[in-house]
């Protein structure tokens, strides 16, 4: 069953006063519990495709259903909780708050969430221990390796339960060790916890470990490749 | 973790700059509660201590002018009035001015009558009119200072230089008296004759009088016959209740209402320049952040809501702070306003109440536009900044 399906998505930024037409027609299905690697040179609109997916930004046409909603339909407040229920996002730079430690990171999205402070302490844990960073969970961003961090950013993305993961280069900034683990630990996610996961990577390797690769290139999906 | 917690681990992000907020917020909401509680005391009525059936009688243009003291005898004569006795602003310094206390000249036989609430052993008062250099002073202060009866007590005069030059008047120490009423309390008081005697200048003046009227319901009448009285005379004269009295005299100390007012306004003003500047700054560096709050699913208005919580927790701890200190400070700040001042400073719970409000608006009027700015945030702009 598909749960992301986008027809003929086209988005156009003002550069300058100068339209820039950056995605020129995509058209992509991605099934439940798929994990898509997307790759692509730089500047090629990767960024802003997942960010069309995950709700972050809107299409300026074309459709887009992602987990049963269409997005141009929900408002801001609408978009938002979905986004809380729907997507786990990770980024490249980790994105985490420097003032909270691992376990609180881990614990924002259930700020807005109806549980108990204590059921979010315990399901803040969980993810943590599932990422294999029990130990850390008093540490500050600061005080944890690149690696670590990204661990921790993955924990904050699954413990809202999000049936979709969307991951930004999450290997772009560590070495190949780290990354391995990052990649493992994504398959494991997406194998055992049935997250369906959508990747940008520029790391043919971290390609590897995906079930799909998808090329984009001057705006187009321009050839789909079976891992 | 809760919301709060966010907030409050938000304001930890730059110790030192939100300490250093924190503080001028709390050194502007001290002074807020120290000049409001001035203010609430200019404005009260007559307080504990303050007698309705007394009037004081001073100089028309200054307290601080001399009156004669041949107008005892007119002021005795104006219909209503039941008794009369005077008192003058010795100044004068002890221990080289390390303990403040006032002097007053007086006749201790009326000046005991006039005031009931002042307690003396009979056998003191005799004694304290027989010695020509004698003085009382409240039982209180022979621990204050370590004095007992019999003991010489030199008060360099700063006013009041003797008549031979000399500087150092010599007091002996030959009773006590004790009062419940805080304003009335801590006055030392000495002999009118030594006084008038041994002054150099101004002799046959009196700072001001204390009038006992024979009906408190006459009291605007009475005070208008006493001063109709002096209308033309080289000495006019001003009479009040000694509320208003005492409230006159710290008055003459500067126009404290619109000094208040002033000192109020150019230190909220750079309060929320510096606020202002710190809510600006931690918003700009926390752009990246709270696009990412966004991307959790946080929606614009609750990011906005979390950036102006920030700036009116922090307002509020610092008001909070600040005004409870001015609370503690507050009985020290009394040792400072003239004794004879019948009403002590009070507190009132409407000042922090006020307080509480105002920094609650510095908090809003401080966060409103950061706080509109990180809920317009866009989030895929903001991240590709990041
Ligand atoms: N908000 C924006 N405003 C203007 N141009 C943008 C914006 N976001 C992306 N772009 C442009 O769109 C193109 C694709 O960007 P992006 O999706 O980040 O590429 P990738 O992630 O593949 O490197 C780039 O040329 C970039 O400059
Ligand atoms: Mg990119």
């Amino acid at each position: 069953m598909a749960i992301i399906e986008l027809s003929d998505v086209h988005k156009t930024f003002m550069k300058a006063r100068e339209a820039v037409e950056v995605l020129m027609g995509i058209d992509l299905t991605v099934g439940e519990g798929d994990f898509v690697a997307l790759m692509g040179p730089s500047g090629s609109g990767k960024t802003t495709l997942l960010n069309i997916i995950g709700g972050l930004d809107g299409a300026t046409a074309g459709e887009v259903v992602v987990a049963d909603a269409n997005l141009d339909e929900l408002s801001n407040r609408e978009l938002a909780r979905w986004r809380a229920a729907t997507i786990g996002f990770v980024f490249q730079f980790y994105n985490l708050l420097p003032v909270l430690n691992a376990q609180r990171n881990v614990e924002l999205p259930l700020l807005l969430t109806k549980l108990s402070g204590e059921q979010r302490r315990r399901n803040a844990q969980t993810a943590l221990s599932i990422v294999g960073l029990n130990d850390r969970a008093r540490h500050k961003p600061g005080e944890l390796s690149g690696g670590q961090q990204q661990r921790v950013a993955i924990a904050r993305a699954i413990v809202a339960d999000p049936p979709i993961l969307v991951c930004d280069e999450p290997t772009g900034d560590l070495d190949r060790e780290n990354a391995e683990e990052i990649l493992d630990l994504l398959q494991i996610l997406n194998r055992d916890h049935g997250k369906t996961v959508i990747m940008v990577t520029h790391d043919p390797k971290a390609a590897d470990h995906a079930k799909r690769v998808l090329h984009l290139d001057k705006g187009k999906l321009v050839q789909e490749v079976a891992a | 973790m809760s919301n709060f917690g966010l907030l409050r681990a938000n304001l930890h992000r730059h110790p030192v700059r939100t300490y250093l907020t924190l503080l001028s917020v709390l050194v502007a909401f001290l002074l807020f509660g120290l000049l409001r509680t001035l203010a609430v005391w200019f404005g009260s009525g007559p307080a504990e201590g303050a007698s309705v059936d007394r009037l004081v009688v001073s100089a028309k243009y200054s307290i601080i002018d001399m009156l004669p003291i041949s107008q005892m005898n007119a002021i005795v004569g104006v219909d209503g009035v039941a008794a009369v006795t005077h008192q003058s602003w010795f100044g004068g310094n002890y221990q080289d001015g390390r303990s403040f206390f006032p002097k007053f000249p007086v006749e201790p036989r009326s000046y005991f009558a006039m005031f009931p609430e002042l307690r003396i052993d009979p056998a003191h008062l005799d004694a304290f009119e027989r010695t020509r250099t004698g003085a009382v002073v409240p039982e209180s202060m022979l621990a204050d200072f370590g004095w007992q009866l019999g003991d010489k007590i030199p008060i360099e005069a700063d006013i009041w230089p003797m008549a031979d030059g000399n500087r150092i008047w010599e007091f002996d120490l030959v009773g006590t008296y004790t009062t419940d009423s805080e304003g009335q309390g801590g006055v030392f008081l000495f002999h009118y004759h030594f006084f008038e005697e041994a002054r150099g200048f101004a002799k046959g003046t009196v700072g001001w009088y204390t009038v006992r009227i024979e009906d408190p319901d006459r009291a605007a009448e009475v005070a208008n016959a006493i001063d109709v009285t002096f209308e033309n005379s080289m000495n006019p004269t001003k009479t009040a209740t000694e509320d208003e009295f005492g409230k006159a005299f710290a008055a003459q100390i500067g126009d404290l209402g619109l000094m208040a007012t002033g000192i109020l306004s150019a230190v909220f003003f750079t309060v929320l320049l510096l606020t202002g500047n710190t809510m600006t700054q931690a918003l700009r560096e926390r752009i990246p952040e709270l696009a990412v709050l966004k991307t959790l699913g946080f929606g614009n208005a609750r990011v906005a809501w979390l950036v102006l919580g920030e700036s009116v927790l922090l307002c509020v701890v610092g008001g909070v702070l600040g005004i409870g200190l001015a609370a503690l400070f507050t009985p020290v700040a009394t040792a400072f306003l003239p004794q004879f001042g019948p009403s002590a400073l009070a507190f009132a719970w409407q000042t922090a109440a006020t307080g509480v409000g105002v920094a609650i608006l510095l908090g809003v009027v401080v966060g409103a536009v950061p706080a509109m700015n990180a809920g317009r945030l866009s989030i895929a702009e903001a991240l590709r900044r990041s």
